[in-house]
């Protein structure tokens, strides 16, 4: 279980956050919303230790992770796919990947299996990756977060700017890894799109955490919507 | 001909030297002002090394070629985490800093070593008769003219430049090490977010691009002599290869390389070294009007 505890954190002189707590269970959507600036990206930023916290921990089964030096953070098997994907793009697909093994160490039997579940990818592994299209990318992006055989997954807007099957595709393989016993932390705008896989949405308000309820909870006052995002 | 030779000769030691200065910026965004220096404690070091050993120059030489890199790189990957890492790699303060690591280097080589220039032997040095052809009575034939002769270190200048950067190609783009540096370079913060320890991969490049330019040194000192005020030309070089290059790109590196090489050697050996610098320089110059990304480099980094 990874559990965020009043997090402050910015960049440099900008704080952007000032006590945002969240949790993501094993086998559970924990979705993230909020509104433009509210502090989603910078929270899985300072997750993954990218930025440095002012205050509050990060903790992962206990372990606390926010002290280790940033590049330690995924050596416990969280797979991070970041907003607008960012890739190695001057690297090809197979070399992407070579990455993402290499964070925990994981072998062939890891990159056939993701290689499974995206065959597309399989097609073009000596490709660059900045030639590969949007959705590609994400399902590279995606991939390469799977190669660390994640225990807990952050996921950042993956579905942003997708055609609807490369979205449905994307959101078969989140359902799958939930159903495996991942914790899945994912930041999503679209409303309809969470309502459907999410399990629990935390509203993030002006760098903190507003509210955290069950989906059911939110489908029972939409009102709720309205209040933390305008919709 | 000769002139050819002699402008590959500059050309293999000038590629090395580029080519750490090259790999420093692609990776790490710093500007290296002190790379010169790295290039001409590399020719101390193997001034030392050799006239230590000194039984044999074949020996001294080897011993050189290994040890004044790898010296060069541990000092260059200390003064990384000394320096460069307490200033955040912000660019400005980097190019300051590198400055005063260029005078540090060289005065404590004048303390130390002294202002003199100091010979290394070569390890083997024979004369080599380069052949000509004319038309004589039977067509062509090959004659030997009096005066054209190279020796047969300079070739292997040549032979040793190329092998090294194969290797290093090789270890750029075959190896998980050069998997990790390239990841690095394209992007540094999802590097750390997949457990690329990123400063120890900086660390790593700067101790490699001073060894290359030592590297670089130690070749060519057999021909030039050991001085503390070397740097500067090969910096100047160095940066203009770089420029016309394409900042950041290795292959851009190699052929800005073998251009101002050789026409550097050429126009040297018919003209002077001086209008040779002034062509490199107007080379510069029309590149960063005409291309300012450099000749294979990418247009907005």
């Amino acid at each position: 279980m990874l559990e965020v505890s009043n997090i402050h954190s910015g960049y440099g002189r900008v704080q952007i956050l000032f006590g945002a707590s969240l949790t993501a269970r094993p086998g559970e959507i924990t979705c993230v919303m909020g509104r433009n600036g509210a502090g989603k990206t910078t929270a899985m930023k300072a997750i993954m230790g990218l930025l440095p916290l002012s205050q509050g921990t990060v903790s992962l089964d206990g372990e606390i992770i926010s002290t280790l030096p940033a590049h330690e953070v995924p050596h416990r098997r969280i797979g991070y796919v970041p907003q607008g994907r960012r890739l190695f793009s001057d690297l090809s697909v197979a070399e992407n990947i070579e990455v993402g093994l290499m964070t925990c160490k994981e072998g062939r039997a890891t990159r056939d299996e993701v290689l499974d579940i995206f065959p597309r990818l399989r097609e073009r592994l000596h490709q660059r990756a900045e030639t590969l299209s949007g959705g590609e990318q994400q399902m590279l992006a995606t991939a390469r977060a799977l190669c660390l055989r994640p225990r807990v997954l952050l996921l950042d807007e993956p579905t942003e700017g997708l055609q609807p099957s490369m979205i449905e595709a994307i959101r078969q393989v989140i359902v799958t890894l939930r159903d495996q016993g991942v914790a899945i932390l994912l930041v999503e705008q679209r409303v309809d799109a969470v309502l459907a896989i999410a399990d629990r949405v935390t509203f993030l308000e002006n760098g903190r955490s507003a509210d955290t309820v069950t989906v059911d909870a939110l489908r029972a006052t939409p009102d709720l919507m309205h209040r933390y995002l305008g919709v | 001909m000769l002139a050819s030779l002699e402008g590959a000769v500059t050309a293999a030691t000038l590629a090395l030297t580029a080519m750490g200065l090259s790999l420093v910026f692609g990776v790490m965004r710093v500007v290296n002002v002190a790379h010169g220096e790295f290039y001409m404690l590399g020719a101390v070091i193997a001034w030392f090394v050799s006239t230590t050993l000194g039984t044999h120059p074949a020996i001294g030489f080897v011993g050189a070629l290994i040890v004044a890199p790898v010296l060069v790189g541990l000092l260059a990957a200390a003064a990384d985490r000394l320096i460069l890492a307490r200033i955040n790699y912000d660019p400005e303060r980097t190019i300051v800093a590198t400055i005063g690591l260029l005078y540090i280097l060289q005065q404590s080589t004048l303390m130390t070593f002294g202002p003199d220039a100091r010979p290394v032997e070569p390890p083997f040095n024979s004369r080599i008769a380069l052949p000509w052809w004319r038309q004589g009575e039977n067509g062509l034939e090959m004659f030997y003219p009096w005066g054209l002769a190279t020796t047969s270190y300079k070739l292997f200048i040549i032979v040793a430049a190329v092998a090294i950067l194969i290797g290093l190609w090789v270890l750029l783009t075959r190896t998980r090490i050069g998997l990790v540096m390239r990841a690095t370079q394209a992007d540094r913060e999802m590097a750390t977010a997949f457990g690329i320890p990123v400063e120890r991969v900086y660390a790593m490049v700067f101790g490699l691009g001073a060894g290359l330019a030592a590297l670089g040194a130690v070749l060519i000192v057999p021909v030039q002599q050991a001085h503390y005020l070397m740097g500067a030309d090969p910096l100047l070089l160095s940066f203009i290869v770089v420029i016309i290059g394409g900042l950041g790109s290795l292959p851009g590196t190699i052929i800005a390389a073998l251009l101002i090489g050789m026409s550097d050697g050429i126009i040297s050996v018919f003209f002077s070294p001086t209008l040779a610098k002034i062509l490199a320089t107007l080379v510069v110059a029309m590149v960063l009007v005409f291309r300012p990304q450099g000749l294979l480099g990418k247009a907005s980094a």
